[in-house]
Protein backbone atom coordinates (compact mmCIF):
# COMPACT_ATOMS: atom_id res chain seq x y z
CA UNK A 1 0.00 0.00 0.00
CA UNK A 2 1.37 3.34 -1.15
CA UNK A 3 1.10 5.73 1.68
CA UNK A 4 0.12 9.44 -0.19
CA UNK A 5 0.39 12.29 2.78
CA UNK A 6 -2.96 14.16 3.63
CA UNK A 7 -4.29 17.46 2.28
CA UNK A 8 -4.88 19.65 4.44
CA UNK A 9 -6.80 22.52 2.15
CA UNK A 10 -6.27 21.62 -1.62
CA UNK A 11 -8.64 19.64 -4.52
CA UNK A 12 -8.40 15.61 -5.63
CA UNK A 13 -9.26 14.92 -8.65
CA UNK A 14 -10.47 11.54 -8.09
CA UNK A 15 -12.09 8.93 -11.15
CA UNK A 16 -9.75 9.91 -13.64
CA UNK A 17 -9.52 7.25 -16.38
CA UNK A 18 -6.61 5.08 -15.61
CA UNK A 19 -3.35 6.50 -17.42
CA UNK A 20 -4.98 9.93 -18.09
CA UNK A 21 -3.33 11.67 -15.09
CA UNK A 22 -0.10 13.05 -17.10
CA UNK A 23 -2.32 13.94 -19.91
CA UNK A 24 -4.46 16.90 -16.98
CA UNK A 25 -1.39 17.18 -15.19
CA UNK A 26 -0.04 19.13 -18.58
CA UNK A 27 -3.25 20.44 -19.07
CA UNK A 28 -3.88 21.92 -16.37
CA UNK A 29 -0.44 23.62 -16.23
CA UNK A 30 0.10 22.02 -12.95
CA UNK A 31 3.85 21.60 -13.94
CA UNK A 32 4.03 25.51 -13.64
CA UNK A 33 2.57 25.43 -10.09
CA UNK A 34 4.74 25.70 -7.02
CA UNK A 35 2.57 23.76 -4.69
CA UNK A 36 3.00 20.09 -3.59
CA UNK A 37 0.88 17.71 -6.37
CA UNK A 38 1.04 14.33 -6.04
CA UNK A 39 0.09 11.68 -8.83
CA UNK A 40 -2.01 8.86 -8.41
CA UNK A 41 -1.75 6.16 -11.29
CA UNK A 42 -3.70 2.80 -11.46
CA UNK A 43 -5.59 3.02 -7.97
CA UNK A 44 -7.75 0.39 -7.24
CA UNK A 45 -12.00 1.23 -7.74
CA UNK A 46 -14.78 -0.51 -7.07
CA UNK A 47 -16.44 1.71 -10.05
CA UNK A 48 -13.92 2.02 -12.50
CA UNK A 49 -11.63 -1.05 -11.91
CA UNK A 50 -8.51 1.30 -12.40
CA UNK A 51 -8.24 4.87 -11.94
CA UNK A 52 -5.79 7.56 -11.28
CA UNK A 53 -5.90 10.36 -8.72
CA UNK A 54 -4.73 13.75 -8.56
CA UNK A 55 -4.11 16.05 -5.70
CA UNK A 56 -3.47 19.44 -5.24
CA UNK A 57 -2.28 21.62 -2.28
CA UNK A 58 -3.92 24.97 -3.07
CA UNK A 59 -7.10 26.63 -3.72
CA UNK A 60 -9.77 26.00 -5.95
CA UNK A 61 -8.51 28.67 -8.89
CA UNK A 62 -5.62 27.01 -9.06
CA UNK A 63 -7.28 25.26 -11.75
CA UNK A 64 -9.35 25.54 -14.40
CA UNK A 65 -12.35 23.39 -14.23
CA UNK A 66 -13.39 24.30 -17.94
CA UNK A 67 -10.37 22.94 -19.33
CA UNK A 68 -11.07 19.95 -16.90
CA UNK A 69 -14.26 19.37 -18.28
CA UNK A 70 -13.61 19.44 -21.51
CA UNK A 71 -10.73 16.68 -20.91
CA UNK A 72 -13.03 14.33 -19.05
CA UNK A 73 -16.17 15.61 -17.31
CA UNK A 74 -16.76 12.05 -15.43
CA UNK A 75 -13.74 13.08 -13.01
CA UNK A 76 -14.69 14.38 -9.56
CA UNK A 77 -13.40 17.38 -7.70
CA UNK A 78 -12.86 17.14 -3.98
CA UNK A 79 -12.77 20.16 -1.75
CA UNK A 80 -10.78 19.49 0.73
CA UNK A 81 -10.50 21.83 3.99
CA UNK A 82 -8.82 20.79 6.86
CA UNK A 83 -8.78 17.76 5.99
CA UNK A 84 -12.49 16.67 4.84
CA UNK A 85 -14.05 16.88 1.91
CA UNK A 86 -16.15 19.99 2.60
CA UNK A 87 -17.47 20.32 -1.73
CA UNK A 88 -17.42 17.52 -4.36
CA UNK A 89 -17.51 19.49 -8.02
CA UNK A 90 -19.55 18.01 -10.72
CA UNK A 91 -18.16 18.81 -13.85
CA UNK A 92 -20.18 19.61 -17.14
CA UNK A 93 -18.50 19.57 -20.65
CA UNK A 94 -18.11 23.12 -21.26
CA UNK A 95 -20.52 25.34 -23.79
CA UNK A 96 -17.00 27.26 -24.96
CA UNK A 97 -13.75 26.86 -24.23
CA UNK A 98 -10.99 29.03 -25.13
CA UNK A 99 -7.31 28.06 -25.51
CA UNK A 100 -7.48 24.57 -24.75
CA UNK A 101 -7.49 23.24 -28.09
CA UNK A 102 -6.43 25.12 -31.51
CA UNK A 103 -7.89 24.77 -34.75
CA UNK A 104 -6.13 22.96 -37.38
CA UNK A 105 -8.24 23.89 -40.59
CA UNK A 106 -5.39 25.33 -42.51
CA UNK A 107 -7.91 28.05 -43.94
CA UNK A 108 -9.16 29.31 -40.39
CA UNK A 109 -8.44 32.79 -39.96
CA UNK A 110 -6.64 31.90 -36.69
CA UNK A 111 -3.92 30.40 -38.40
CA UNK A 112 -2.36 33.44 -40.00
CA UNK A 113 -3.46 35.76 -37.35
CA UNK A 114 -1.50 34.07 -34.14
CA UNK A 115 -2.82 36.61 -31.39
CA UNK A 116 -7.10 35.54 -31.89
CA UNK A 117 -7.66 32.99 -29.19
CA UNK A 118 -8.46 29.63 -30.17
CA UNK A 119 -12.32 29.48 -29.11
CA UNK A 120 -14.85 26.41 -29.34
CA UNK A 121 -18.30 25.93 -28.98
CA UNK A 122 -20.19 22.99 -28.29
CA UNK A 123 -21.84 21.69 -31.22
CA UNK A 124 -23.14 18.40 -30.11
CA UNK A 125 -23.29 17.31 -26.24
CA UNK A 126 -24.08 14.13 -27.36
CA UNK A 127 -21.47 13.37 -29.45
CA UNK A 128 -19.34 15.59 -27.55
CA UNK A 129 -18.37 17.50 -30.71
CA UNK A 130 -16.29 20.77 -30.39
CA UNK A 131 -16.40 23.70 -33.76
CA UNK A 132 -14.22 26.28 -33.98
CA UNK A 133 -15.83 29.77 -33.50
CA UNK A 134 -14.63 31.20 -36.35
CA UNK A 135 -14.50 28.47 -39.44
CA UNK A 136 -16.89 25.78 -37.49
CA UNK A 137 -14.28 22.97 -38.35
CA UNK A 138 -15.47 20.44 -36.27
CA UNK A 139 -12.54 19.02 -33.43
CA UNK A 140 -13.54 15.84 -32.44
CA UNK A 141 -12.40 14.51 -28.77
CA UNK B 1 -26.37 46.94 -35.04
CA UNK B 2 -26.34 43.96 -37.00
CA UNK B 3 -24.30 41.97 -39.34
CA UNK B 4 -24.74 39.39 -41.77
CA UNK B 5 -22.10 36.61 -41.55
CA UNK B 6 -24.22 33.45 -42.17
CA UNK B 7 -27.13 33.42 -43.98
CA UNK B 8 -28.71 32.09 -40.74
CA UNK B 9 -28.34 35.51 -39.13
CA UNK B 10 -31.66 36.36 -40.62
CA UNK B 11 -35.11 34.47 -39.62
CA UNK B 12 -36.91 33.07 -42.28
CA UNK B 13 -39.44 35.94 -41.84
CA UNK B 14 -36.66 38.53 -42.03
CA UNK B 15 -35.52 37.16 -45.18
CA UNK B 16 -39.27 36.87 -46.54
CA UNK B 17 -38.98 41.33 -45.84
CA UNK B 18 -35.61 41.02 -47.04
CA UNK B 19 -37.02 39.59 -50.22
CA UNK B 20 -40.30 41.67 -50.57
CA UNK B 21 -38.02 44.81 -50.63
CA UNK B 22 -35.31 43.83 -53.30
CA UNK B 23 -38.75 42.85 -55.05
CA UNK B 24 -40.19 46.64 -54.52
CA UNK B 25 -36.45 48.06 -55.64
CA UNK B 26 -36.69 46.11 -59.02
CA UNK B 27 -39.84 47.54 -59.76
CA UNK B 28 -39.27 51.19 -58.98
CA UNK B 29 -35.63 51.43 -58.66
CA UNK B 30 -35.72 55.48 -58.86
CA UNK B 31 -37.75 55.92 -55.79
CA UNK B 32 -34.47 54.05 -53.99
CA UNK B 33 -32.47 56.56 -56.00
CA UNK B 34 -31.03 58.79 -53.13
CA UNK B 35 -32.12 56.65 -49.73
CA UNK B 36 -28.40 56.35 -48.60
CA UNK B 37 -27.24 59.86 -49.96
CA UNK B 38 -24.33 60.79 -48.25
CA UNK B 39 -23.37 57.55 -46.79
CA UNK B 40 -20.67 55.06 -47.68
CA UNK B 41 -19.67 51.47 -48.15
CA UNK B 42 -16.29 49.81 -47.88
CA UNK B 43 -15.39 47.06 -50.12
CA UNK B 44 -12.98 45.26 -47.85
CA UNK B 45 -11.63 42.81 -50.91
CA UNK B 46 -8.38 40.73 -49.57
CA UNK B 47 -9.18 38.43 -52.79
CA UNK B 48 -9.80 38.97 -56.10
CA UNK B 49 -13.46 39.10 -57.03
CA UNK B 50 -15.05 41.46 -59.90
CA UNK B 51 -18.41 40.29 -59.58
CA UNK B 52 -19.37 40.73 -56.02
CA UNK B 53 -17.78 43.53 -55.40
CA UNK B 54 -18.88 45.42 -58.66
CA UNK B 55 -22.52 44.49 -57.26
CA UNK B 56 -22.29 45.75 -53.64
CA UNK B 57 -20.30 48.97 -55.23
CA UNK B 58 -23.74 49.10 -57.66
CA UNK B 59 -25.47 48.33 -55.12
CA UNK B 60 -24.43 51.63 -52.89
CA UNK B 61 -24.14 53.58 -55.69
CA UNK B 62 -27.95 52.72 -57.08
CA UNK B 63 -29.43 54.08 -53.63
CA UNK B 64 -26.86 57.28 -53.48
CA UNK B 65 -24.37 56.69 -51.84
CA UNK B 66 -20.48 56.14 -52.05
CA UNK B 67 -18.03 53.64 -52.02
CA UNK B 68 -14.57 53.29 -51.37
CA UNK B 69 -12.32 50.35 -50.38
CA UNK B 70 -9.70 47.85 -51.68
CA UNK B 71 -9.94 45.24 -54.32
CA UNK B 72 -7.00 42.83 -53.28
CA UNK B 73 -4.79 41.96 -49.96
CA UNK B 74 -1.66 43.54 -51.70
CA UNK B 75 -3.39 46.60 -52.09
CA UNK B 76 -4.07 46.91 -48.09
CA UNK B 77 -2.28 47.20 -45.23
CA UNK B 78 -2.83 43.22 -44.79
CA UNK B 79 0.34 43.21 -47.17
CA UNK B 80 1.92 45.15 -43.83
CA UNK B 81 1.11 42.28 -41.59
CA UNK B 82 -1.96 44.29 -40.14
CA UNK B 83 -4.64 42.38 -38.31
CA UNK B 84 -8.73 42.42 -39.65
CA UNK B 85 -9.21 43.82 -36.38
CA UNK B 86 -7.15 47.03 -36.58
CA UNK B 87 -8.41 47.45 -40.01
CA UNK B 88 -11.83 47.34 -39.06
CA UNK B 89 -11.05 49.42 -36.64
CA UNK B 90 -9.68 52.04 -38.83
CA UNK B 91 -12.55 51.24 -41.81
CA UNK B 92 -15.40 52.33 -38.88
CA UNK B 93 -13.76 55.67 -39.00
CA UNK B 94 -14.26 56.05 -42.53
CA UNK B 95 -17.54 54.33 -44.16
CA UNK B 96 -20.63 53.47 -42.78
CA UNK B 97 -20.95 49.84 -43.68
CA UNK B 98 -18.65 47.03 -44.78
CA UNK B 99 -18.55 44.49 -47.20
CA UNK B 100 -15.32 41.92 -46.54
CA UNK B 101 -13.97 39.04 -48.21
CA UNK B 102 -11.71 37.07 -47.41
CA UNK B 103 -9.77 33.93 -48.43
CA UNK B 104 -9.07 32.59 -43.89
CA UNK B 105 -12.71 31.21 -43.09
CA UNK B 106 -14.43 33.27 -39.91
CA UNK B 107 -11.91 36.55 -40.61
CA UNK B 108 -15.54 38.68 -41.49
CA UNK B 109 -16.96 37.14 -37.83
CA UNK B 110 -13.29 38.82 -36.13
CA UNK B 111 -13.94 42.35 -38.06
CA UNK B 112 -17.65 41.81 -36.44
CA UNK B 113 -16.26 41.83 -32.91
CA UNK B 114 -14.23 44.86 -33.19
CA UNK B 115 -16.27 46.85 -35.43
CA UNK B 116 -18.60 49.97 -34.60
CA UNK B 117 -20.23 49.70 -38.47
CA UNK B 118 -22.07 46.41 -39.88
CA UNK B 119 -20.17 44.36 -41.35
CA UNK B 120 -21.25 42.04 -44.45
CA UNK B 121 -19.40 38.44 -45.24
CA UNK B 122 -19.04 38.83 -48.76
CA UNK B 123 -17.25 35.57 -48.55
CA UNK B 124 -14.76 33.95 -46.17
CA UNK B 125 -13.11 31.00 -47.97
CA UNK B 126 -14.86 28.12 -48.49
CA UNK B 127 -17.08 28.78 -45.24
CA UNK B 128 -20.09 31.11 -46.02
CA UNK B 129 -21.29 33.48 -48.86
CA UNK B 130 -24.65 34.85 -47.34
CA UNK B 131 -25.48 37.41 -50.36
CA UNK B 132 -24.66 35.07 -53.00
CA UNK B 133 -27.03 32.91 -51.01
CA UNK B 134 -30.00 35.93 -50.80
CA UNK B 135 -29.28 36.53 -54.38
CA UNK B 136 -30.04 32.74 -54.96
CA UNK B 137 -32.90 33.00 -52.65
CA UNK B 138 -34.25 36.18 -54.37
CA UNK B 139 -33.63 34.81 -58.08
CA UNK B 140 -35.52 31.21 -57.04
CA UNK B 141 -38.94 33.29 -55.45
CA UNK B 142 -38.60 34.96 -58.89
CA UNK B 143 -38.84 32.90 -60.96
CA UNK B 144 -40.47 29.78 -59.26
CA UNK B 145 -42.61 32.11 -57.26
CA UNK B 146 -41.83 29.75 -53.84
CA UNK B 147 -39.02 29.03 -51.62
CA UNK B 148 -41.07 25.54 -50.73
CA UNK B 149 -41.70 22.70 -52.31
CA UNK B 150 -39.12 21.34 -54.37
CA UNK B 151 -36.25 19.49 -55.63
CA UNK B 152 -32.64 21.66 -55.45
CA UNK B 153 -30.15 20.08 -57.43
CA UNK B 154 -26.31 21.22 -56.72
CA UNK B 155 -24.13 20.19 -59.09
CA UNK B 156 -20.00 20.29 -59.04
CA UNK B 157 -17.62 21.58 -56.25
CA UNK B 158 -19.66 20.98 -53.22
CA UNK B 159 -17.09 20.51 -50.67
CA UNK B 160 -15.06 23.59 -51.24
CA UNK B 161 -18.24 25.54 -52.63
CA UNK B 162 -19.04 27.67 -49.91
CA UNK B 163 -22.29 29.21 -52.02
CA UNK B 164 -23.61 25.80 -51.64
CA UNK B 165 -22.65 25.38 -47.99
CA UNK B 166 -24.50 29.02 -47.31
CA UNK B 167 -27.82 27.96 -49.86
CA UNK B 168 -28.24 24.44 -48.36
CA UNK B 169 -28.50 26.12 -44.96
CA UNK B 170 -31.28 28.32 -46.08
CA UNK B 171 -32.98 26.42 -47.78
CA UNK B 172 -33.61 23.54 -44.84
CA UNK B 173 -35.67 26.34 -43.49
CA UNK B 174 -38.20 26.17 -45.98
CA UNK B 175 -41.02 22.96 -46.20
CA UNK B 176 -40.67 20.40 -48.20
CA UNK B 177 -37.02 21.19 -50.08
CA UNK B 178 -35.69 18.51 -51.17
CA UNK B 179 -31.48 18.42 -52.49
CA UNK B 180 -30.23 15.90 -55.11
CA UNK B 181 -26.36 16.14 -54.53
CA UNK B 182 -24.82 15.64 -57.73
CA UNK B 183 -20.64 15.63 -57.25
CA UNK B 184 -17.05 13.04 -57.81
CA UNK B 185 -16.50 11.39 -54.42
CA UNK B 186 -13.65 13.62 -53.97
CA UNK B 187 -15.71 17.33 -53.83
CA UNK B 188 -19.14 15.30 -51.98
CA UNK B 189 -20.48 18.05 -49.12
CA UNK B 190 -18.40 18.68 -46.41
CA UNK B 191 -19.88 16.00 -43.19
CA UNK B 192 -20.56 18.98 -41.26
CA UNK B 193 -23.71 19.77 -43.62
CA UNK B 194 -24.48 16.28 -43.97
CA UNK B 195 -24.68 15.20 -40.30
CA UNK B 196 -25.64 18.58 -38.98
CA UNK B 197 -27.74 20.23 -41.75
CA UNK B 198 -29.25 17.39 -43.68
CA UNK B 199 -29.88 14.63 -41.14
CA UNK B 200 -30.02 16.79 -38.14
CA UNK B 201 -33.00 18.21 -39.77
CA UNK B 202 -34.47 15.21 -41.86
CA UNK B 203 -34.06 16.99 -45.10
CA UNK B 204 -34.58 14.30 -47.85
CA UNK B 205 -31.39 14.25 -49.84
CA UNK B 206 -29.20 11.72 -52.06
CA UNK B 207 -26.13 11.61 -53.11
CA UNK B 208 -25.29 11.06 -56.43
CA UNK B 209 -22.17 11.26 -59.20
CA UNK B 210 -23.95 11.17 -62.62
CA UNK B 211 -25.70 14.59 -63.60
CA UNK B 212 -28.05 12.45 -66.88
CA UNK B 213 -29.94 10.98 -64.14
CA UNK B 214 -30.66 13.39 -61.78
CA UNK B 215 -32.01 16.11 -64.25
CA UNK B 216 -35.32 15.15 -64.69
CA UNK B 217 -36.13 15.10 -60.95
CA UNK B 218 -35.14 19.02 -60.60
CA UNK B 219 -37.09 22.27 -60.30
CA UNK B 220 -33.62 24.18 -59.47
CA UNK B 221 -30.32 23.03 -60.89
CA UNK B 222 -27.19 25.05 -59.06
CA UNK B 223 -23.83 24.58 -61.17
CA UNK B 224 -21.13 25.51 -59.50
CA UNK B 225 -17.62 26.30 -60.66
CA UNK B 226 -14.20 23.78 -59.56
CA UNK B 227 -11.98 26.33 -58.43
CA UNK B 228 -8.46 26.34 -58.75
CA UNK B 229 -7.85 28.59 -55.50
CA UNK B 230 -9.25 26.14 -53.48
CA UNK B 231 -6.88 23.17 -53.98
CA UNK B 232 -3.58 22.95 -52.59
CA UNK B 233 -2.73 20.41 -55.01
CA UNK B 234 -2.84 21.32 -58.81
CA UNK B 235 -3.03 17.42 -60.19
CA UNK B 236 -6.13 17.26 -58.27
CA UNK B 237 -7.78 20.34 -59.62
CA UNK B 238 -6.40 18.80 -63.08
CA UNK B 239 -8.11 16.31 -62.39
CA UNK B 240 -11.53 17.11 -61.06
CA UNK B 241 -12.48 20.43 -63.31
CA UNK B 242 -14.34 19.21 -66.23
CA UNK B 243 -16.33 16.12 -64.26
CA UNK B 244 -19.45 17.70 -65.12
CA UNK B 245 -20.53 20.18 -68.33
CA UNK B 246 -24.04 21.13 -68.49
CA UNK B 247 -24.68 21.53 -72.30
CA UNK B 248 -28.19 21.30 -74.60
CA UNK B 249 -28.46 17.52 -74.46
CA UNK B 250 -28.44 17.52 -71.09
CA UNK B 251 -30.90 20.29 -71.04
CA UNK B 252 -33.46 17.83 -73.41
CA UNK B 253 -33.60 15.72 -70.09
CA UNK B 254 -35.04 18.83 -67.42
CA UNK B 255 -38.59 19.52 -66.62
CA UNK B 256 -39.95 22.58 -68.87
CA UNK B 257 -39.58 24.90 -65.76
CA UNK B 258 -36.27 23.59 -64.67
CA UNK B 259 -33.89 26.77 -63.82
CA UNK B 260 -30.60 26.75 -63.84
CA UNK B 261 -28.43 28.89 -61.45
CA UNK B 262 -24.88 29.59 -61.34
CA UNK B 263 -22.85 31.86 -58.59
CA UNK B 264 -20.78 32.87 -61.38
CA UNK B 265 -18.24 33.18 -62.92
CA UNK B 266 -18.39 29.77 -64.67
CA UNK B 267 -15.65 28.24 -66.67
CA UNK B 268 -16.46 25.68 -68.92
CA UNK B 269 -19.47 23.64 -66.68
CA UNK B 270 -21.91 25.05 -68.84
CA UNK B 271 -21.87 25.37 -72.22
CA UNK B 272 -22.44 28.68 -73.69
CA UNK B 273 -25.25 26.88 -76.13
CA UNK B 274 -26.98 26.86 -72.61
CA UNK B 275 -27.05 30.47 -72.53
CA UNK B 276 -30.21 31.31 -74.97
CA UNK B 277 -32.08 28.42 -73.48
CA UNK B 278 -35.16 30.36 -71.50
CA UNK B 279 -34.37 28.37 -68.59
CA UNK B 280 -30.46 29.32 -68.23
CA UNK B 281 -31.16 32.04 -65.29
CA UNK B 282 -27.79 32.55 -64.39
CA UNK B 283 -27.48 35.89 -65.35
CA UNK B 284 -30.91 37.52 -64.58
CA UNK B 285 -29.28 36.00 -61.30
CA UNK B 286 -26.97 38.52 -61.08
CA UNK B 287 -29.25 41.16 -61.49
CA UNK B 288 -31.21 40.12 -58.71
CA UNK B 289 -28.04 40.21 -56.49
CA UNK B 290 -27.96 43.70 -57.24
CA UNK B 291 -31.51 45.03 -55.75
CA UNK B 292 -30.62 42.35 -52.71
CA UNK B 293 -27.75 43.95 -51.99
CA UNK B 294 -29.31 47.15 -52.39
CA UNK B 295 -32.10 45.62 -50.01
CA UNK B 296 -28.79 44.56 -47.48
CA UNK B 297 -27.62 47.49 -47.24
CA UNK B 298 -30.75 49.69 -46.40
CA UNK B 299 -31.90 46.75 -43.90
CA UNK B 300 -28.18 47.14 -42.07
CA UNK B 301 -28.10 50.99 -42.16
CA UNK B 302 -32.05 50.77 -40.76
CA UNK B 303 -32.39 53.51 -43.74
CA UNK B 304 -36.56 53.67 -44.08
CA UNK B 305 -38.34 52.49 -47.17
CA UNK B 306 -39.44 55.77 -48.90
CA UNK B 307 -42.72 56.62 -49.37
Amino acid sequence: MLNISGLREGIVLDHIQAGKSLDIYYHLGLDKLECQVAIIKNAKSSKMGRKDIIKIEGPLDSISLEVLGYIDHNITVNIIRDDKIVEKKRLELPKKITNVIHCKNPRCITSIEQELPHIFYLADKKTETYRCMYCEEKYGK
Amino acid sequence: MRHLLNPLDFSVEEISRLLDLAADIEHDRPRFAHVCDGKKIATLFYEPSTRTRLSFESAMLSLGGSVLGFSSAASSSAAKGESVADTIRMVSCYADICAMRHPKEGAPLVASLHSSIPVINAGDGGHQHPTQTLTDLMTIRSLLGRLDNMTVGLCGDLKFGRTVHSLINALVRYPNVKFVLISPTELKIPEYIREDVLKAGNIEFMEVDNLDAAMPKLDILYMTRVQRERFFNEEDYIRLKDCYILDRAKMKLAKEHMFVLHPLPRVNEISVEVDDDPRAAYFRQVQYGVYVRMALIMTLLEVEKPC
